[in-house]
């Protein structure tokens, strides 16, 4: 994989999402003077020399906030996107290499987990959980958002397993576990990357809406729990936008951001998915010309990041088995 | 009759979710550390009851809660008033029977997300399509705004709204499902006054709607664009007009059942829209209990949540199995 070949929205999104990432990990040690729960003003004072970012309802300063909620945000984020995706691949890839009964106890396992809505769950737990840390938060929503990885992975393990160099490897001598880790998960490692991607996004996001209803990290600050206070103390319809605006734009940007770097692997993975420019029907105007490429196989809909999506846009398709992996023929 | 055996296997499946999903919902609430006749009994204590008639008023609801009784009992109860309709009794307004709270604020979540869903859906479809048809910077343009809107955390686009088109710029109400002072009725004033708070909410969702619809429809007719019975049917002379129709119909097939889902998921869908518009839905009640710690309430309102996704799911699936006849196959384990 050479570097090189990644599109520039791939570079500006990951760069974007550096520059986020370092204000959550080093911002407290560059900004020393700013800690979210240190008293500078009063209610809502427009931002100053001293409140960069203003005070919020209670007087303490925004922007120590925002780093420290920010940094809050990318733990839950990073915690529960990767044990999400860890179980994910775990279960998916069991259930895919193994097949026979294993698949189906695990898969029906996932599609019942699948079927409740996750907010609901979501919900249930952390109101049962008296208190929760961040990184409880972050298990909570990785417990809960697992399943959609792991039917992915199931379907991409379930195609590899029944390729040649598989044959090869066990002719050789490799054990089980062997043949996964080198055999196995390194052809899914694209997917792997992608869903992880997806995951983290979609956790940040998650805790932000349970924040905003009230059930994030009881210790701390998060950029959802900035969201939640700013609506509770009305600042939106008091016109403090310095309490409001930079949560939601940081949450804007990282979910944008994610998304971006998500759908440029998707495309350097899936090059058939790559649109401006080099659709072929440029050549003459509209649709003139379009002359198929011998031996592109179409992209399955089943193996893009549709797919991997923890809410795809339409759960519906997958849940119904209607998409039945392209590999699949041949594994039973 | 084999159409009958799928409805029969996807009905029981369906069933044995919304057995394990009931169970979750009965289950977790009574993992809270103290039970819920504690919390009412601890209200009435700082209301000034004395503790005599504290202990004695204890033991008569954890009596009439079913507390005293093994779990699986309780389950049982549980499940038969359910089957009844029986939410229970709010403890914030004690005692506000949960069914009536959900029954006033689900209309309003309805009201506001079905009409935004429908026109969203045929105006992002629309905009997907001529964007992938286009090209050039037309598709950009409309790619990249509908992948920022559909991106964007919807609250937070609710949130920006609200600021600019009723704070920054004060041209509709900022707050509320009508006026202060106004209580609903079947009146045309009433309806004047709620359909100018209904724009704000229903703008921020429209535009949500549009974003994701318009992406999903590009992506699928750029792949539909680029697949083999395009060029054959090119190849065979057929016209423009005739291969976007075959696109367009092709494309829709899946768009069709995100409109389904969405659909299904209307109540969940927008629960901090709102939050942040303080409409009288759904997610307004609760954001309430959740903070007055109105257990029934809540669970209340996560369970029609539940039922509603299920069924459309399960509406959807039948749909699928009726229009598809390979899914019925598939789901028999034939090729």
């Amino acid at each position: 994989m050479r570097l090189a070949k990644f599109s520039p929205r791939f570079w500006i999104a990951l760069a974007v999402f550096a520059v986020i990432f370092l204000f959550g990990f080093i911002g407290p040690f560059l900004f020393p003077g700013h800690t979210p729960t240190k008293v500078v003003g009063g209610l809502y004072d427009p931002p100053s020399g001293v409140a960069w970012l203003g005070t919020d309802h209670i007087g303490q300063d925004v922007f120590g906030q925002l780093i420290y909620g920010t940094r809050t945000s990318l733990i839950v984020g990073l915690l529960g996107g990767a044990v999400a995706v860890v179980v994910g691949v775990v279960i998916g890839t069991l259930a895919g290499y193994i097949g026979g009964w294993v698949e189906e106890a695990l898969m029906a396992f996932t599609n019942v987990i699948v079927a409740i809505p996750q907010i609901v769950v979501l919900i249930l737990i952390s109101i049962a959980l008296n208190s929760r840390s961040a990184v409880g938060v972050g298990l909570v929503i990785a417990v809960t958002s697992w399943p959609w990885t792991a039917r992915a992975t199931r379907a991409q393990a379930s195609s590899v397993r029944v390729r040649e160099h598989l044959d090869i490897a066990r002719l050789s001598g490799s054990g089980p576990i062997g043949m996964i880790m080198y055999d196995v998960l390194p052809y899914m490692l694209s997917y792997v990357v992608m869903a992880f991607v997806l995951q983290m996004s979609s956790a940040i996001l998650t805790e932000a809406a349970l924040s905003l209803l009230g059930l994030g990290p009881s210790n701390g600050v998060s950029l959802g729990i900035m969201l939640h206070w700013a609506l509770a103390f009305e600042s939106v319809r008091n016109g403090a936008w310095w309490a409001f605006v930079p949560p939601t734009v940081l949450l804007t940007l990282i979910a944008f951001v994610l998304l971006m770097l998500q759908s440029s692997l998707d495309e350097f993975f899936n090059p058939r998915l790559r649109g401006f420019g080099t659709r072929l029907r440029k050549v003459r105007g509209r649709l003139a010309g379009t002359i198929p490429l011998p031996g592109t196989v179409p992209v399955s809909p089943g193996v893009s990041g549709a797919e991997l999506s923890p809410e795809p846009a339409a759960p519906g398709t997958a849940a119904s088995g209607a998409a039945v992996p392209v590999g699949r023929k041949g594994s039973r | 009759m084999r159409f009958v055996r799928y409805l029969l296997r996807k009905a029981a499946w369906y069933l044995a979710v919304l057995v394990v999903a009931v169970f979750l919902n009965f289950l977790l609430p009574r993992l809270i550390p103290g039970n819920p006749v504690d919390t009412i009994v601890a209200q009435l204590g700082r209301g000034g009851v004395e503790g005599d008639s504290l202990r004695t008023i204890h033991e008569h609801y954890v009596h009439a809660f079913g507390l005293d009784q093994p779990m699986w009992r309780q389950f049982l109860t549980y499940l038969n008033h359910l089957v009844h309709g029986d939410l229970g009794l709010s403890f914030a307004n004690y005692p506000a029977p949960v069914r009536g709270l959900i029954d006033d604020a689900l209309p309003w979540t309805v009201a506001m997300q079905l009409p935004a869903i429908l026109l969203g859906w045929i105006i992002g479809n629309l905009l997907g399509a001529a964007a992938a048809y286009k090209g050039g910077w037309a598709d950009r343009g409309a790619f990249l705004g509908a992948l920022f809107t559909s991106s964007v955390p919807y609250y937070c686009l609710a949130i920006i709204l609200l600021y600019v088109l009723a704070v920054q710029f004060p041209v509709l109400p900022a707050s509320g499902g009508y006026s202060f002072g106004n209580e609903p009725e079947l009146t045309p004033a009433f309806f004047a006054d709620a359909a100018s708070h209904y724009w704000l909410p229903f703008l921020s969702l429209l535009l949500v709607f549009i974003g994701t619809q318009a992406v999903g429809m590009r992506s699928m007719a750029i792949y539909e664009l680029g697949s083999d019975y395009v060029s054959y049917g090119r190849g065979l002379g057929l016209r423009d007009r005739t291969l976007v129709r075959y696109i367009f119909r092709n494309g829709m097939l899946p768009q069709i059942t995100g409109l389904a889902l969405s659909i299904g998921t209307l109540v969940a869908g927008a629960l901090l829209t709102e939050l942040v518009f303080s409409y009288p839905g759904l997610g307004t009640l609760l954001f309430n209990s959740i903070s007055q710690n109105d257990y029934p309430v809540v669970s209340g309102i996560t369970l029609v949540i539940t039922v509603a996704v299920l069924a459309a799911n399960f509406c959807v699936e039948i749909v699928y199995g009726i229009i598809d006849p390979r899914i019925r196959a598939a789901a028999q384990g034939e090729r």
